[in-house]
């Protein structure tokens, strides 16, 4: 090959690589203006709504001007926490179980295929069944049915990410486990889950801040709720609900609540996913992996 | 201190492949001996059988009697009561990345239970120092994980963890192959050193090592162990010509 065509071969390759490099930077771009638009259109519609009024009172009835989200915003907290206590341990167990006890069984590829199912069944439907499970039986809405709705749409998601994390964990580290002779119970409880743990967290995390906006199976379970309640067995307030049912309103100083609440279920999501993250890697090791 | 190991007709298969066939061997209380053969040999999967490592694979299958001191441990244990015996430090170095140093070490006692805080320290310490990493990691045992090292000082420190859980015999599969010369070396000296207390084995495609650090050698081929002697004597006069073709770079 002469040197002249080298020299342009060389100039085509440089070109190509900066290319891709431009696309891929164009790509990120635009894949973060639609959130950077989001979040600033509600700051700009909802910050001014945003006073300690609305953090610490409850709707005003119809009329009255001011009035807050406080019972939405802890009603969401309760339901979230309900959620998360359901979802969470037996999202990781059925991973655990799919990626370390089931691998490679019957049982386990109908578990996953079930799973996958469930992830992509609307969440109207699941409010609809655990509205007949559980809230006709008992006669009436309440908070706990809300909370089991959400925490079932979490399951698939925290099991399949589990299932997946698990199975990026070296073979060599479960062989070294194995080989100090350690059961492997124990193997897969304490070394095995550790050093998947942070996967396994962002799973959770990604389905926490998922069913925290989730309105429509809440509907027909936790129904909402205009005053303070705190009791699972009572209809409960919760900020999706509380966002859906000021925005169809034809009033518009509910509208302004609503984009307000829109902000602060946001940034309550946001807060929370940070401090867990926070929380979980403050005792990581230098240079662990 | 060490026990010998005597192996008797040991046939270990994977799936359908027959991958150990007969192997008879008594291997001596604390000394290093040296299994050498080309890939693929049988090797690897004979020690995986000295602690019953093999069977961890769900299609594998093994046969015949393996005694470690005066136990079967086929027939009178249960596969972690073996591997508590018998410590085994692996090709690539495995630390667990999440642990400390000093977790790393302790590991084998702690995952089974065992929590004395003042023992465990001592247990560390005697542990690293046996594997010459102590004056290396001493300064930072709980404050860097044990992926924070380098190669050769990952794989000391699970010498170190083999070595914590006080066992009686020590496999070595490959443990210096994915070593620079240097921490090779260091490898060596330690297997020297380890010997007079634990009965050593190790797999290894490098014959100088062998010829360095072992005094009886096998030769795997094809699953069957071709030759066993004293490693002298399969260096420089060795019964089997498959041997000598193989020492002599002929084939393999």
């Amino acid at each position: 090959m002469n040197q002249q065509a080298f020299k342009s071969r060389s100039e085509l390759r440089a070109w190509t690589d900066n290319a891709v490099t431009a696309l891929s930077i164009l790509a990120t771009v635009v894949v973060i203006i639609p959130l950077l638009a989001i979040f600033g259109y509600l700051i700009y519609k909802g910050a001014s709504s945003l006073n300690l009024a609305f953090f610490t009172q409850i709707p005003k009835p119809v009329g009255e001007s001011g009035g807050g989200m406080a019972n939405a915003i802890v009603g969401s907290a309760i339901l979230l926490l309900e959620a998360s206590a359901i979802g969470i341990p037996i999202g990781i167990g059925g991973g655990v179980f799919l990626a370390e006890f089931g691998r490679g069984t019957k049982l386990a590829n109908a578990i996953r295929f079930t799973a996958d199912v469930l992830n992509g069944v609307p969440s109207i439907v699941m409010g609809i069944a655990i509205y007949s499970l559980i809230v006709v039986p008992q006669h009436h809405f309440s908070g706990f049915a809300g909370g089991v709705a959400l925490g079932i749409m979490m399951i698939p998601t925290v099991s399949r990410t589990t299932e997946e994390m698990l199975l990026m964990v070296p073979h060599a580290v479960r062989e070294a486990a194995l080989g100090l002779g350690v059961p492997n119970w124990r193997s897969v409880l304490s070394i095995t889950l550790k050093t998947a743990s942070p996967g396994i967290i962002t799973g959770c995390m990604l389905a926490f801040a998922r069913v925290a906006g989730e309105t429509a199976p809440l509907l027909f379970t936790a129904l909402g709720n205009s005053f303070w309640s705190t009791s699972l067995n009572q209809p409960m307030a919760a900020l999706p609900l509380q966002i859906f049912v000021f925005a169809i309103s034809p009033y518009d100083d509910w509208h302004r609540l609503a984009w307000a609440g829109a902000l602060v279920l946001i940034l309550l999501i946001t807060l929370a996913v940070s401090l867990v993250r926070y929380v979980t890697s403050r005792g990581v090791l230098k240079g662990a992996s | 201190m060490g026990v010998r190991i005597d192996v008797t007709n040991l046939n270990a298969w994977y799936g359908t492949n027959h991958t150990l066939q007969d192997i008879t061997l008594n291997i001596p209380a604390n000394h290093a001996t040296a299994l050498i053969g080309p890939s693929g040999c049988g090797k690897s999967t004979f020690v995986r059988c000295l602690n019953r490592m093999h069977e961890t694979n769900p299609i594998a299958r093994v046969t015949g009697t393996v005694r470690i001191g005066e136990l079967d441990i086929y027939n009178d244990a249960k596969p972690v009561q073996v591997r508590r015996r018998v410590g085994m430090v692996f090709q690539r170095p495995n630390p667990f990345p999440t642990m400390s140093i000093y977790d790393n070490v302790a590991s084998g006692l702690k995952l089974n239970g065992y929590a004395n805080r003042r023992v465990l320290d001592e247990i560390v310490e005697k542990s690293l120092k046996n594997s010459a990493l102590w004056d290396e990691v001493k300064d930072d045992l709980k404050k860097k994980s044990g992926a924070s090292l380098s190669g050769g000082q990952q794989q000391r420190l699970c010498i170190a963890r083999a070595l914590a859980v006080d066992p009686e015999v020590l496999l070595m599969d490959e443990p210096a192959s994915a070593l620079d010369p240097v921490s090779t070396s260091k490898i060596e000296d330690l297997i020297f050193q380890l010997k007079s207390q634990y009965t050593i084995v190790i797999v290894t495609h490098n014959m100088q090592q062998a010829a360095r650090v072992a005094e009886k050698t096998g030769f795997f081929l094809n699953g069957r162990m071709v030759e066993f002697d004293s490693t002298h004597k399969i260096f420089t006069n060795p019964s089997d010509k498959r041997t000598e073709d193989y020492i002599t770079g002929r084939f393999g």
